[in-house]
């Protein structure tokens, strides 16, 4: 997983290319394509040795702030790629949308599952300390509901969104990219994105509701 | 398994068919995550071991007519298959081991940790596979051409 220059596109992507040639606009070159971004994974490894190290020594501050520094900005990023830029890449020419991925997609391969990560294992542990999964605890229902929006969440962004991000990115290091198969796949993910986004204000309801009893 | 792929009208792209993969991965997978769910709604008390049995049970025979169905595959990226699959896999083994030292350190013990360790398994390599196989699926020599 190194870099690639991709210097070709698809006919799509060529046609945007020679019209913007032709109108006398200065084309961008290609963008430098990494999957995984290497100088991310050691921020992402202190993170996880944060969340282990709260987990392991049932430190309260340290789950506490696990779970809404990264259910915040979990719950945040996915409403505003669901519902803010998701609609307005959807109406892009393909190769703006092929930029904008280039440079976005490979962020969010090292973001979001760092931020589920947070979320869910500090959360867990807070549950069981402040005895709300306990059957007897009010809140008890509403995190088995929350339960099972996670876990639709959680289906949805690995077996739907996540391989989708990531044949995007290889789809684009190719010397010859497939717009079709680009835009066929950034469809999906906006979808996804969107369904998970308004998932996240059902999230918002029942953690405001478990906080408040 | 693999269909040829059907003809396309001209100027359009066509993709090669494969076997439904992803998708028999990603039902596993659901099979896993409502397993999860229920054995998580009883803690911090012991679960009932029958349903989450079941559920695990049921996902790894998926998965088992999975990789039947993945040998028989033509035409498909083996080398990025691979490529991917083993570095995805290599993190999704630490996010489930992740989640066993969180349910191991909660005293989570014998047969609950046997069926949860089951399920974690089932998830490390269900996940991998649905990212393999799409990004493979899209690199294709006969997609490729398209």
């Amino acid at each position: 997983m190194t870099d690639t220059r991709v210097d070709s596109s698809s006919t799509e992507l060529e046609a945007g290319a020679e019209a913007g040639a032709e109108a006398g606009a200065v084309v961008p070159p290609r963008p430098v394509i990494q999957i995984v971004p290497l100088k991310g994974l050691p921020i992402v490894a202190v993170i996880l040795g944060f969340l282990v190290a709260s987990i392991g020594f049932n430190w309260q501050w340290g789950l506490d702030f696990n779970h809404v520094a990264g259910g915040g900005l979990w719950t945040g990023i996915d409403l505003f790629v669901g519902l803010v830029v998701g609609p307005i890449l959807g109406r892009l020419s393909i190769p703006a949308r092929a930029e904008f991925s280039a440079r976005f997609m490979p962020k969010m391969v090292l973001v979001m599952p760092t931020l589920v990560a947070m979320t869910l294992a500090s959360g867990f542990q807070l549950a069981l300390d402040l005895g709300n999964l306990k059957a007897s605890s009010p809140n008890h229902a509403w995190l088995m509901v929350s339960f099972v929006v996670v876990g639709i969440m959680a289906v949805i962004a690995l077996g739907i969104l996540e391989p989708a991000n990531i044949a995007v990115l290889f789809e684009m290091r190719k010397p010859r990219p497939n717009g079709e198969v680009i835009g066929k796949l950034m469809k999906r993910f906006i979808y996804t994105a969107g369904v998970t986004g308004l998932m996240q204000v059902a999230t918002l309801v029942i953690m405001t509701r478990v906080a408040s009893q | 398994m693999s269909v040829p792929r059907s003809a396309a009208p001209a100027g359009v792209t066509s993709q090669q068919r494969f076997a439904p993969v992803a998708g028999i991965a990603a039902a596993s997978l659901v099979l896993v995550v409502v397993g999860g769910i229920y054995m998580a709604s009883y803690a911090p008390r012991r679960p009932p071991l029958g349903v989450p049995v079941l559920l695990a049970v049921a996902s790894g025979v998926l998965l088992a007519v999975n990789v039947v169905m993945l040998a028989r595959t033509r035409g498909l990226a083996w080398d990025k298959f691979f490529l991917v699959g083993r570095w995805a896999l290599l993190s999704y083994v630490i996010a489930a081991g992740l989640i066993e030292f969180a349910f191991v350190r909660d005293h989570t013990r014998g047969g609950p940790l046997v069926v949860l360790t089951a399920m974690l398994v089932l998830f490390a390599v269900n996940v991998p596979l649905i990212i393999s196989f799409t990004v493979a699926r899209y690199q294709s020599a006969r997609g490729d051409a398209a």
